[in-house]
């Protein structure tokens, strides 16, 4: 009987579909391909020794998406979903680089001149930079949505549209690679064996469970979520929740473009974070909080980017070409959505009933 | 007499206001750059914008339809359809049964999806998502280059062009005229027929409309299929335009629909809004991009910022005027 309980807590956590669906995949793996989760030690000659291995792999290509997940899950807990993010990750990736090195195409410059390993801005102006550019981006999907009362899908794509725009903007269009190698750090250095990265956002994420934990804010962003009115008329100001939730949205989607920008050493406006926003509702979604807003899981959401990550690193070690990833991606979302839909539910729990009943009626 | 005329008002306002700033536009446009007064720059806009014309009608119709409807996936559609036509057509298949089949192909694209969103419960966003993600994966798995058109029926189609009546060398191709027909096909469906007075209920509120016993599901369905449809044709129409495929076609063409449904009149909870207002809003869209090409020093970018300024001005006056309308 307590056995039972037990099972149906575990069930109905937040936490058991996304963590069943990543075993899933790791099982597949194990089965399939053993090597995936062999871990070596390298030396590396410029970052010195680091882990290396596949699943040093999802995490350290993964750390933007996951960033951008953690800040769309407070959004879309409070009601609402922010298109802009990729847009914002191309614009905070234009930046560092123009601090950088504001030589730009359309100018004739030496190339000794474009390819020293300089900085024109200190490097912390350049973060300070970038995190501004993403709170402004995000302040200003805040205000229209809880001001201009714009409804989130609307309000993010006018910054979804207009963003790449602003961002081949700042970079007067070109592609601009970096050359200054203590910014390579971010995406590529290691702390402790493991890549930076993952220290990144652990702390991101550890600051926003604080956030969400052990301030109310993370209370008032579920009674947002579940109806603004009524939290409106209890006393809160709904409309500073929604704002909060969208900059702290817009800062993470400007440090996954710094973290970007540093892994692949450069910036372009049109593909930097392309699909990241599709990829963060994807992962957020998996990770069981619902698109209606309300309740919510950080770590669950972190755990359906992680799953995202880990299946674009298995389809590749399987050798699928890159193209064709979309298709299997594709296939993710199908059994995504027929494991998370109503009916398959209905079916599981029948399952788990069925067999609960009868443990009952044995004892 | 006055009365009924502020309800005109009232009723029609955000698409009157997008005729306004599309003939503003236009206007100021001409003003700057007098070549664009020339006919054939209008008819270019339609020859430039065929296939967003196509993929908007469609996208109208399942905003409309409520319930968070969109349709995410008309880009890979039309990604899909170009490029499995070109590889059907190079394995010689005859282009009357390649055409048939690319339609069939969108049409059952859309259903499924409209199933998935009907019977699996499944937020319209996501679902379509995955038809995005597998329409253009498919058509990279067909090919991961561009393939070539050179059917004898395609290149007529895409190079013979009709003379417009009344104005001397002014002219568009036999594609073009597919959307104003499909957009002229829409208007009857949504304003005359049972069909689009169900999209309109639903869009309203679903709920009461499946109380009032209108067939929602099947409609639902219909409305996604009707969505695939059109952009089977805008696929069509896109491959007759570069006579290639390829599976990088139509990158972001989900985005300008959005924003041109909004700029539209459109709203996107659905219920209010018609075509009409969407065909201006691809007006504007290629009206921006004319203007450009007119100033010549602007870079590809403005295109983006502007669309997004103008779909923000769109809702500015939108949510004014429903304001206002909420008051009287």
């Amino acid at each position: 009987m307590k056995e039972t309980s037990f099972l149906k807590r575990i069930r109905d956590s937040q936490l058991f579909w996304p963590l069943a669906a990543w075993a899933i995949i790791l099982i597949f793996n194990a089965i399939v391909m053993p090597d995936f989760f062999e871990l070596n030690i390298l030396d590396d000659p410029v970052y010195g020794k680091h882990f290396y291995g596949n699943l040093i792999d999802v995490f350290n290509n993964g750390a933007p998406l996951i960033l951008v997940s953690i800040g769309m899950t407070l959004v879309i807990a409070t009601g609402g979903v922010d298109l802009s993010v990729g847009a914002v990750i191309a614009i905070s990736a234009a930046m560092g680089t123009v601090l950088i090195n504001p030589a730009l195409g359309n100018q004739l410059i030496e190339n000794r001149i474009l390819t020293e390993n300089t900085t024109r801005t200190p490097l912390p102006i350049i973060i300070l930079a970038d995190l501004a550019a993403g709170a402004a981006c995000g302040l200003w999907n805040g205000l229209l949505v809880s001001r201009a009362k714009i409804q989130p899908m609307v309000a993010t794509l006018i910054l979804m549209v207009a963003g790449r725009g602003i961002a081949q903007l700042i970079t007067n269009g070109q592609i601009m690679t970096i050359y200054y190698t203590p910014y390579f750090w971010f995406g590529n250095g290691y702390i402790l064996y493991l890549p930076v990265s993952i220290f990144i956002v652990a702390v991101v994420f550890i600051a926003a469970w604080l956030l969400v934990r052990k301030t109310p804010i993370g209370l008032f962003i579920e009674s947002v979520g579940t109806n603004a009115t009524s939290t409106f008329y209890s006393g809160i100001n709904e409309q500073n929740v929604k704002l909060l939730a969208y900059t702290f949205c817009g800062i993470c989607a400007a440090i996954a473009g710094l973290i970007f920008s540093s892994y692949v050493h450069s910036a372009d406006g049109n593909n930097n974070g392309l699909y990241y926003e599709l990829d963060a509702i994807l992962a957020v979604v998996m990770g069981g909080t619902l698109m209606t807003g309300g309740r919510f899981s950080l770590f669950s959401s972190v755990i359906g980017a992680v799953i995202i990550w880990t299946f674009t690193v298995t389809v590749y070690s399987l050798g699928v070409p890159g193209n064709a990833l979309l298709a299997a991606k594709a296939v993710l979302v199908m059994l995504v959505i027929l494991l998370y839909s109503d009916y398959s539910r209905r079916l599981i729990s029948r399952l788990f009933a069925r067999k609960g009943t009868r443990h009952e009626t044995a004892s | 007499m006055r009365q009924q005329a502020k309800l005109f008002l009232l009723r029609h306002g955000p698409v009157l206001l997008t005729i306004v700033v599309f003939v503003l536009v236009y206007f100021v446009g001409s003003q700057m750059y007098p070549a664009m007064q020339k006919p054939q720059v209008f008819f270019n806009l339609f020859i430039n914008d065929a296939s967003l014309l196509l993929v908007s009608i469609g996208m109208t119709m399942v905003i409309l339809s409520g319930e968070g409807g969109i349709d995410l996936s008309v880009g890979g559609v039309i990604a899909l359809v170009s490029t499995a036509s070109a590889a059907l057509l190079r394995g010689g298949m005859s282009p009357y049964t390649v055409l048939p089949l690319m339609i069939v192909l969108g049409i059952a694209f859309g259903a499924m999806q409209g199933w998935i969103i009907q019977y699996l419960k499944v937020q319209p966003f996501i679902a379509t998502l995955m038809g995005l993600y597998l329409a253009r994966g498919v058509a990279y798995i067909i090919s991961l280059t561009s393939v070539t058109i050179t059917d004898p029926v395609y290149k007529q189609m895409a190079l013979t062009p009709v003379y417009i009546p009344f104005l001397s060398n002014v002219y568009i191709y036999p594609t073009t005229l597919i959307g104003p027909i499909m957009l002229l096909v829409t208007i009857y469906l949504s304003f005359f027929t049972r069909f689009g007075r169900t999209i309109y209920a639903m869009g309203s509120n679903e709920q009461s409309a499946v109380l009032m016993g209108l067939p929602v599901a099947r409609t639902k369905i219909l409305v996604y299929a009707f969505s695939g449809f059109c952009s089977a044709l805008g696929g069509i129409v896109f491959s007759m335009a570069l006579l290639a495929g390829y599976g990088q076609f139509a990158t972001g063409m989900e985005l300008d629909s959005i924003a041109a449904v909004v700029i539209g009149g459109t709203s996107l909870s659905g219920g209010i809004g018609n075509v009409i207002g969407t065909l201006f809003g691809v007006l504007i869209h290629g009206t921006i991009v004319s203007i450009l090409q007119f100033n010549g020093t602007l870079s590809s970018w403005w295109t983006r910022i502007g669309v997004g300024l103008l779909t923000l001005v769109a809702i500015g006056i939108q949510s004014i005027y429903y304001i206002r309308q909420k008051h009287t």
